[in-house]
């Protein structure tokens, strides 16, 4: 079968996976999804059946049911993406979902973009003056951001960049009083908005990423084909994008793949720490406030991301090296 | 076994004279363990730089996790010490204190133990589940390989954190070694996956082959031909699994979604960031010892890995020990000749 029809068929298998996984947490979190609220329910002398019709119309469960009808309307209610209905903020989840995704999602493509485009620049820049006062400088400048969580750099462009000169907004998405809409005072608040926390989660991937172009860069210069290349008579030009650039790249972008997982799990701390409504944001905010539905749509969500992302990105690789759609899908 | 152990003790002098060839073998082959496995490895170690500095400022995290085990250093508690004393003024209180009057040091040391613990845990768990997963999956191939990708491929599509989370709440983790499994409970298939990648081309060398046509068990070949190969990567990648345990750890102390019951780096971030270390610079030192230690932890651990890909290297060692026998009388310093053994 086509490599790419296979790849994308895979994508309903994962996420009826997670589904089940997160069905699963969701019997497995203490004292199991609905006990408090409905405890505190039925003390206020709520009588049962009205409270067990609350729970239902709370999360698409029957509490009554047995496990298999629970999990059976729990597929469907995901699959007509009706996740429940959110306890703390009292709206549909997906509705809150919705609109926070948006949110996340723009921030992982910027930064992770930013984070390989950079990274790559001055990786490249490394590997062909090894051993240059740059090449030094940049790689322990590499290392020592490394060693820097993304959270801290949040923390201290929040201190001083927000709070001691404020430069930044510390919160929010975008400046409440414009509309949101296709409007150039739109987007630059949301640009304005958006720069500490892309900065701060850019910053420590670049450093990474410019050390393992470096160490690829410098093997690929090494190798034969480059020479042969050369004596070929091939422009400076086009060895250093077909025949360098493209080799070096290509085994990063598979540790890209992991990559978006981890940053996107990220986005948890980076958009508590801002106060950035994304779905990192709602998911502590459920957590804080014992809202299973919506913490629970949230984890799905990011999860559902994820595994969009992933393919997307899987997808891709097969343009740039050409192994993987002649069927050597095997070869990473 | 009583009399056996006492004829040993009186006639030790026949039983050395008795199997003094075989005793040398084995202490030569001990020597030549210990010149392979230790005393090598550190002389690149020490050689280069980078890992000179990382494994200094280890054993300083090793040192304070000693004064803490030790109970060498004040436990922290509040109203010990003047408010938000600040850092370097008074040699008692070396780092300064909170708004509560709690020693900054004490609180930084009194939770090393744990984070040591916890990284460790982390590590080594991550590490070892995906380097079995990588080498059986990579070297067996077929169903088994097929069985293996597809439930690492399941866990490659949660995304680390926000299970995490979930997980913290079912379980509360208070004990560093199950927190430190619980962070990276999804680590193991990503680097499982590009270890088997490794595999997939290790286990078309000549070599392996080689012990393949001559019987060997699959467990000896994964072992003895394809394990070496891919240490360095491995040990580097413990490295990485042990940075992202301290900042995954960190960052959910931070926003306050795992139990803690006393104060560690992440939670002591937390308050200073909560209680107001954000918005005046009196406080700023408490917002900044929690954070010079979790990047001092994280930078020492990068560093030493750095390095790590010179011990493993074959070139390097071979060249280290080809330099003494051939430079015998040049060179003491980097490793005085054959004579250990």
């Amino acid at each position: 079968m086509n490599y790419y029809l296979r790849r994308t068929a895979r994508i309903p298998l994962t996420v009826l996976a997670v589904a089940t996984l997160s069905f699963g947490l969701i019997r497995l979190l203490p004292g199991g999804p609905f006990t408090q609220l409905r405890l505190q329910l039925i003390r206020q002398g709520v009588p049962v059946e009205q409270v067990n019709a609350r729970i239902e119309a709370l999360q698409n469960i029957r509490p009554d049911a047995p496990l298999w009808q629970q999990y059976l309307d729990y597929l469907i209610g995901v699959v007509q993406l009706d996740f429940g209905q959110s306890i703390s903020l009292n709206q549909p989840v997906a509705e809150v979902v919705a609109r926070a995704l948006p949110w996340t999602v723009f921030l992982v493509v910027t930064s992770t973009l930013l984070m390989f485009a950079g990274g790559v620049i001055i990786g490249a820049v490394q590997a062909y003056w090894e051993g240059s006062t740059f090449d030094k400088l940049a790689s322990s400048g590499s290392i020592l951001v490394m060693a820097v969580p993304y959270f801290i750099f949040a923390v201290i462009f929040l201190f001083f960049l927000a709070f001691q000169l404020q430069l930044f907004p510390t919160g929010n998405a975008a400046a409440r009083d414009i509309e949101a809409g296709i409007s150039l005072d739109y987007f630059a608040s949301v640009i304005h908005h958006a720069i500490l926390p892309i900065a701060a989660f850019t910053i420590g991937g670049i450093g990474s990423t410019a050390l393992s172009m470096r160490g690829n860069g410098i093997q690929v210069l090494g190798q034969e084909y480059v020479e042969v290349a050369r004596l070929r008579g091939l422009g400076d030009g086009r060895i250093a994008t077909r025949y360098v650039a493209q080799n070096a790249i290509l085994p990063m972008y598979t540790g890209l793949l992991l990559l978006i997982g981890f940053r996107l799990g990220g986005t948890v701390v980076l958009e508590q720490i801002f106060s950035y409504p994304g779905l990192g944001y709602y998911l502590i905010a459920a957590v804080n406030a014992n809202d299973y539905p919506l913490m629970m749509g949230c984890f799905l969500v990011i999860t559902v991301t994820l595994v969009v992302a992933v393919t997307i990105a899987d997808l891709t690789y097969s343009f740039i090296d050409p192994r993987i759609s002649t069927g050597d899908a095997d070869g990473y | 076994m009583a009399t056996e152990t006492d004829s040993s003790s009186e006639e030790g002098v026949d039983w050395r004279s008795d199997a003094s060839a075989e005793e040398m073998t084995r202490r030569e082959r001990y020597g030549e363990f210990y010149r392979r496995m230790v005393r090598e490895p550190a002389i690149i170690a020490w050689s280069d730089l980078r890992t000179r500095v990382g494994i200094i400022i280890l054993s300083v995290y090793l040192l304070m996790a000693a004064l803490d085990v030790f109970g060498l250093w004040r436990n922290p508690s509040p109203n010990q010490a003047p408010r938000l004393l600040p850092p370097f003024q008074n040699w008692a209180f070396p780092l300064g204190t909170t708004q509560s009057g709690v020693d900054l040091f004490a609180l930084i040391v009194d939770s090393t133990p744990f984070i040591l613990l916890m990284v460790l845990a982390g590590g080594v768990w991550a590490t070892t589940l995906a380097v079995m997963v990588g080498t059986v999956s990579g070297y067996k191939g077929g169903s088994v390989d097929t069985a293996i990708t597809s439930v690492s491929d399941f866990f490659m599509a949660i995304p680390g954190l926000p299970l995490v989370i979930v997980l913290a709440i079912t379980f509360s983790p208070e004990n560093p070694i199950l927190l430190g499994v619980i962070l990276t409970i999804n680590y193991w298939a990503g680097l499982g996956r590009s270890i088997r990648s490794q595999v997939l081309s290790i286990r078309e060398e000549s070599y392996v082959e080689a012990s393949r046509t001559m019987g060997s068990s699959t467990f000896r070949i994964i072992v003895k031909d394809v394990l070496p190969n891919i240490m360095p990567y491995v040990m580097v990648n413990f490295v990485f699994a042990a940075r992202y345990t301290i900042f995954a750890s960190v960052g959910l102390y931070f926003i306050g979604v795992l139990p803690y019951t006393g104060q560690n780096w992440g939670v002591t971030l937390n308050n200073a960031y909560n209680q107001g270390g954000l918005f005046t610079m009196q406080a700023l030192h408490w917002l900044l010892v929690p954070i010079v230690a979790i990047v001092g932890l994280a930078l020492g651990l990068i560093l030493v890995s750095q390095g790590m890909d010179r011990i493993f290297n074959p070139r390097v060692r071979t060249r280290l020990s080809g330099e003494s026998e051939s430079i015998e009388g040049e060179d003491d310093t980097t490793a005085p000749p054959g004579g250990m053994v």
